[in-house]
């Protein structure tokens, strides 16, 4: 991990608040009540499931903090973590089991 | 928003929306954490909480900038996350879409899955509630989370710097995202585009820039809106 330079940093906040904002306030502000075509409703629906996924996929398999090495207590984690939160639909839940795979598997095989 | 109803929608919309503490609070301190490690003072983490008000974005553009992705991409693929809340936004606007100019922009501030899942059921439950009554149930529903959420951060942030290394706080972001899209799993199709992007997201990994996210991202959405329509087709 490096160091976040502090202008760089300032600009990514700035530009993820405009951008949030008009992100949030595209379609209530300037759409109105006008309809929206169906394929574009159609591809938003996934966007939330398809780049969180590919955001972690790499990170579960190649660890920052191993190195890349792929590690026993990291995958079962991960594993236990979306299995819970698929089965109980419930976020925290599947937080702290995750957690406690982690660092259960750890402190074993530490 | 004077008038009594409006403000007992108000409260409604308070008292449905106060379960999501328990969410935003550990979510908070996990942010303010993972920011404080990855280098950002307190005035950048709780400017970054209180403008962007996005946990998920914020999460993935400190992530890519540990990498030293560029800033452009940075920006781009931060904001691909998000895009979700204007799929909100779009679903929240022909029941708000008639409310004065500025509070459609507060609310669009305010635009996050929790208002938002709390207000999309409420409205379509009684659909003769007036706009003003729906903004107020709208407002209602994220006071309680607002506040807490920037305190929260700031705790994170204050603690973060006495976490020993032992503690594995690297995969805290990976464990708390994939407890976020357990829930998302709701047909199909939402499992098709998770497990294209997974696949194209661990195949395109050499990609400079971390482009592969946002190819992964693309390569999913369309798997998913595909998906559906196969279904759909199935179906009649």
């Amino acid at each position: 991990m490096s160091k976040i330079d502090p202008t760089t940093m300032w600009i990514v906040i700035i530009g993820l608040a405009i951008g949030s904002f008009a992100l949030r306030f595209v379609f209530i502000g300037f759409v109105g009540d006008r309809p929206m075509p169906p394929w574009l409703l159609r591809h938003l629906r996934y966007t939330a499931v398809a780049i969180v996924p590919a955001l972690i996929a790499p990170l579960v398999v190649w660890p920052t903090a191993t190195d890349g090495q792929p590690d026993l207590p990291r995958m079962a984690a991960a594993a236990v973590a979306l299995a819970v939160g698929v089965i109980t639909k419930n976020v925290i839940a599947a937080i702290f089991t995750g957690a406690a795979t982690l660092y259960g598997l750890l402190y074993l095989l530490g | 928003m004077a008038d009594t109803t409006s403000k007992s929608y108000f409260w409604k919309g308070f008292r449905d929306g106060s379960p999501f503490i328990f969410v935003a609070i550990p979510f908070g301190t996990l942010f303010g954490v993972f920011a404080t490690e990855a280098g950002l003072d307190i005035v950048q983490t709780i400017a970054f909480s209180a403008t962007v008000f996005a946990g998920a974005a914020q999460f993935t553009a400190l992530q890519l900038l540990q990498d030293n992705t560029p800033t452009a991409i940075v920006l781009a693929s931060a904001l691909a996350v998000n895009l979700r809340v204007a799929m909100y936004s779009a679903s929240l606007t022909p029941f708000l879409g008639a409310a004065p100019m500025w509070q459609r922009a507060f609310a669009a501030y305010l635009t996050v899955d929790q208002s938002y899942a709390c207000s999309i059921m409420q409205f379509e439950k009684e659909p003769k509630m007036t706009v003003p009554q729906r903004m107020a149930y709208f407002f209602g529903s994220v006071t309680p989370i607002t506040p807490l959420w920037i305190l929260a951060t700031y705790l994170g942030a204050v603690l973060g710097a006495q976490i020993p290394e032992s503690w594995a706080l690297d995969f805290a972001l990976p464990i708390t995202f994939l407890a976020m899209i357990g829930p998302m799993m709701r047909t199909m199709a939402h499992v098709v585009a998770a497990l294209v992007a997974i696949i194209v997201a661990l195949l395109t990994v050499a990609v400079p820039f971390n482009l592969g996210l946002l190819i992964a991202g693309a390569a999913g959405m369309i798997a998913g809106a595909q998906a559906e329509l196969m279904m759909e087709r199935r179906k009649t």
